[in-house]
């Protein structure tokens, strides 16, 4: 009976009882002296993730004068004001539109992720993706994509325009497939492979072995969907095989509860709510390394948030409310901004609450977090607001607010794709084809 | 190179080949050359019903399925684009291992086995081999050839070694059929037509495919396996015959269904959401209740009465429930349940357009939409594409919603109009969605907006209206609503675009519905006859099953 019970999850127990989050002096002896990587020499993991909100800013109140750290907290900021020092601004980077038109809402998020246009022939993947491929492999879920609108649809990462990786939207159904039956702690003392598992996957290579003989049965377009499916069934089984090895220890897993049951939609409150349980659920699926990439949207590119009461989205807000003359913005839109920051601030905190050595998760982590117009009334996306958060393992240099001077957004997903190890010296297309990175934040 | 050549000239000859014998069946149709094969992913509901028809409807079907795409305006098409992601394999995978585990527990294994092992607790060879085969032709929608069949054998005997349960040895070899992409997609095959040499079709079991999903939205049944199995549907006369059993089943109504819901763009209904505040009668069953008043009218219409579709603009009749009678202002006596209910001849309420489940899906959560509803009647029911938006729009002169110049929707759309580059897509929304006014955010019945009265007058394409009813006459009269549902339906049956080359064909097909009183199953029929619906185009010809499946 004792056997069962490692020393650590007797002593998580007593903590969790207590309700303290601290290291856990028995952990250190995982970590080297300056808690960056386990003792073997392995770094600790460094994760990825994107953040969403719709509807942008408006660009006088959230764009701060100054340029480097220590940047003023403007108005639009102020949300998360706590975390400045964590937060890289990155402004006046373009979607460049190269004479095609402006496809509103739609135009901003992929050409942001994927470097080119939608509609103009590319069918590329998004840059989250192309991380998740070379950072993803050796965790449980390559990727966890979810939204706090109840929508699916609502997904900036795709494979390709036909393949967009659909968010899960409840909370409830999110802890289930990380935390649910299959889940092992990876703290656990003992560890047998589960017989189960290994017939799962020896059943699945069947399928896998049929690869070939059906692929010969479709047509050009079809082999590539089919493709799709057998890379698909590919990382699952590499999940399986994971599930057959001892897992590494996680030093700052803590498996949550389960949430409760919870009607999920578009109204703020219940947006917010929802926001809060994904991402504590996200956090600890980082900490218990089940995946080292993820996608949230908190609201949908022309954002369908709405206020319990008033007859207009945020998204008719920004186009039918009036600029406010004595103020000089939109009054009632910029509460949905003000919600979005808060929530942006609250993410930020939950990663930063979690310890991992003498950092955090956030510290090892890079969160990029972007909009899908920069002023949302006239679909801007001119200056397409981006943030980065984390230090990314050492790699990235938090706190500052750098100005783009109008040169291609896409440098984003480049830097973030070249600190994250993907092998690429270019990335976008046409006018948003790039070569260098955003410096200013790289260390 | 020199057989790259060869080839290009084989597809010209059979090109030509096509269009001189294609339509001789169908008395005067054109000729067409078909299209690819196409490879669709199953829609959960056809995944569902493929699952209740195969192994029993008390097999629960659990877990979130992928988002499908709109394509050419219809999911159906958007299913031949459409693959499996990680997330939504790993998903199928936990489907399928739920469902296998159901099909072989202890309260089905008896009815759902076709044989009983030797002992539950070693492999039974023959028993196993027997239950797999069966449900391979099920699932798969042709036979499993032998070789695969002894390799499932294989695994099921593998398993029972593990556990020790013969039983749960069988669910192991089942549960990878079921996320087999031979189940998840609808894999077609051609073949070379040997009436016609150098001309390719469909195989039976291809055919069989087409016309169960189109027809019942469901995987084929026995009889329609066995009819491709015996080379039925080879003939002319064969297919007839199986779709004459189909047309009389009350699965009909399972297809006609399912088609409607995708052509009126229902999956929309999975994210209705109404501001509680402004509309308290507002609850997800007024939502289902709505959703199904739609898909009950138009059954009732087209399907029940084998009506005409045009009609289903006009109609008066309707089912309502007892949560829909607050919205309608109509008392309903059922408890329970639907009641047949006939808006009186003078009511506002006439026609599809009418109903709270078009009205209360197009338009805001805390207002109406004649943008949202005039683009829905142009886009879906009228296959008129609407232009987006530029995008930077000016709202300065209908930006207030308050002010007391522009009270109502039209005042404000007027204004809106004044802006040229507004204009030319709000002259083609906004006269027939303003026509809807009368109708809220909900889909209640309304005289007034913010005091003004509401002024529902318009014209449709020249033809002119003064309330809701006269907007359904004029769609009833409109040439594009008969056109629309025929195009739209014959790329649901085909899951693709319509070829500029079939147009010939598309437009016999309309003056076929024309002549045959706009009635859908007999359109249905023309349709799952007809040559060009199993006509397989030249330059799309992967290797037939047989040869790559050995």
């Amino acid at each position: 009976m004792i056997s069962n019970l490692s020393r650590r999850s007797l002593l998580r127990t007593a903590l969790r009882g207590a309700g303290v989050t601290v290291a856990l002096p028995f952990l250190d002896c995982f970590l080297n002296d300056n808690g960056t990587a386990l003792a073997g020499g392995a770094a600790l993991p460094v994760r990825f993730g994107t953040w969403f909100w719709g509807c942008g800013m408006t660009a006088a109140r959230w764009i701060p004068k100054t340029v480097g750290p220590g940047y003023e907290v403007t108005p639009e900021l102020k949300p998360m004001a706590a975390y400045r020092d964590q937060v890289s601004l990155l402004t006046n980077f373009d979607v460049i539109l190269d004479g095609a038109p402006n496809m509103a809402h739609i135009s901003g998020p992929i050409g942001f992720r994927t470097g080119a246009l939608p509609g103009g022939g590319a069918d590329l993947p998004s840059f989250d993706v192309l991380i998740a491929d070379v950072i993803g492999v050796n965790s449980r879920f390559r990727s966890l994509e979810v939204a706090c609108t109840g929508d699916p649809k609502h997904s900036y990462s795709q494979r390709s325009a036909a393949v967009s990786n659909a968010s899960e939207t409840s909370p409830v159904a999110l802890y289930t497939r990380i935390f649910g039956p299959e889940f092992q702690d990876p703290n656990a003392g003992d560890f047998k492979p589960d017989p189960k598992v290994m017939l799962r996957k020896s059943v699945m290579s069947e399928v896998r072995n049929e690869r070939d003989a059906l692929m010969k049965r479709v047509g050009a377009a079809d082999r590539v969907r089919l493709d799709e499916y057998f890379t698909s069934l590919r990382q699952l089984e590499q999940q399986l095989e994971l599930q057959l090895q001892k897992p590494p220890p996680a030093v700052a897993c803590a498996v949550p509860s389960k949430p409760k049951d919870m009607e999920v939609g578009s109204e703020i409150e219940q947006v917010v709510a929802t926001h809060t349980l994904m991402t504590q659920l996200v956090a600890m699926a980082l900490a218990c390394n089940q995946t080292r990439a993820f996608n949230v949207v908190f609201s949908n590119s022309s954002s369908v948030l709405r206020k319990n009461g008033t007859n207009t989205t945020h998204h008719q807000l920004t186009h039918e409310e009036p600029v406010d003359e004595k103020l000089g913005y939109q009054l009632e839109a910029t509460y949905f901004l003000d919600r979005s920051m808060a929530a942006w601030g609250a993410f930020l905190e939950t990663l930063a609450a979690v310890r991992e050595g003498d950092g955090t998760l956030l510290d090892n982590s890079m969160v990029l977090a972007h909009s899908c117009t920069s002023y949302a009334k006239t679909h801007a996306i001119e200056g397409l607001p981006a943030m980065i958060a984390g230090k990314a393992g050492g790699r990235l240099r938090p706190g500052c607010h750098v100005d783009g001077n109008g040169t291609p957004a896409s440098r984003i997903g480049f830097t973030a794709m070249q600190l994250m190890g993907v092998p690429a010296d270019r990335w976008g297309q046409k006018s948003m084809t790039v070569t260098k990175p955003v410096n200013e934040i790289v260390v | 190179m020199t057989r790259g050549v060869g080839r290009r000239f084989a597809f010209a000859l059979v090109a030509a080949g096509m269009l001189a014998l294609a339509g001789c069946w169908q008395d005067d149709a054109p000729p067409t050359k078909g299209g690819p094969v196409v490879m669709r992913r199953l829609s959960e509901e056809q995944y569902r019903q493929s699952i209740a028809d195969i192994f029993g409807s008390d097999i629960k079907v659990a877990g979130r399925f992928e988002p499908d795409v709109r394509k050419n305006g219809l999911l159906a098409v958007g299913a031949s684009a459409v693959t499996v992601t990680p997330s939504g394999f790993e998903q199928s995978d936990g489907r399928a291992i739920a469902i296998a585990a159901q099909v072989v527990d202890k309260d089905h294994r008896d009815t759902r086995a076709p044989c009983r092992p030797a002992s539950v607790t070693a492999a039974d060879d023959a028993c196993a081999a027997q239950f797999l085969r069966h449900y391979g032709r099920l699932l798969f929608r042709h036979p499993m050839g032998e070789a695969r069949l002894r390799q499932r054998v294989g695994d099921a005997n593998r398993a029972t070694a593990v556990t020790g349960d013969f039983y749960s040895g069988l669910a192991y070899a089942l549960a990878p059929m079921l996320y087999s992409p031979e189940f998840l997609f609808r894999m077609e095959t051609s073949e070379p037509d040997p009436e016609h040499p150098g001309v390719a079709r469909l195989d039976g079991f291809s055919k069989a495919s087409r016309l169960s999903f189109l027809l019942w939205n469901t995987t084929p049944d026995d009889a329609l396996l066995t009819a491709a199995e015996q080379g039925d549907l080879d003939t002319r006369k064969g297919i007839s015959r199986q779709v004459d059993r189909m047309l009389a089943s009350p699965r009909l109504e399972s297809g006609v269904r399912a088609f409607l819901t995708d052509f009126l763009g229902f999956d929309e209904f999975d994210t209705l959401a109404k501001d509680p505040v402004l509309y308290p009668a507002f609850n997800q069953r007024v939502a289902g209740d709505a959703r199904e008043q739609v898909l009950r009218t138009a059954i009732d219409q087209l399907v029940t009465r084998d009506g005409d579709y045009r009609d289903l603009f006009a109609t008066r009749r309707t089912f309502l429930t007892r949560s829909l009678g607050p919205v309608y202002n109509v008392p309903v006596r059922a408890e329970t349940g639907w009641e047949p209910h006939a808006f009186p001849a003078d009511d506002p309420r006439a026609g599809l357009l009418t109903e709270v489940g078009f009205t209360a899906l197009h338009a805001h959560p805390g207002r109406s939409s004649p943008t949202l509803r005039g683009k829905a009647i142009r886009e879906l029911i009228l296959c008129e594409p609407v232009p987006a938006p530029p995008a930077n729009v000016n709202f300065a002169l209908v930006q207030d919603t308050t002010n007391p110049r522009f009270r109502t929707a039209r005042d404000r759309l007027t204004a809106h109009r004044a802006e040229p580059t507004c204009a030319g897509c709000h002259k083609i929304m906004d006269p027939v969605g303003l026509a809807l006014e009368n109708f809220d955010a909900l889909g209640a019945y309304r005289v007034t907006e913010n005091g003004a009265p509401i002024d529902a007058s318009g014209d449709l394409d020249g033809m002119k209206f003064t309330d809701p009813a006269g907007l359904g006459k004029a769609m009833h009269d409109n040439p594009a609503t008969v056109s629309c549902l025929v195009g739209s339906l014959y790329r649901y049956a085909t899951g693709r675009a319509i070829d500029k080359a079939e147009q010939p064909w598309q437009r016999w097909l309309e003056q076929r519905f024309a002549a045959d009183g706009y009635r859908v199953p007999t359109l249905l029929r023309r349709i799952a006859t007809s040559d060009a619906f199993f006509a397989v185009a030249p330059e799309t010809q992967p290797l037939p099953a047989k040869e790559a499946m050995k």
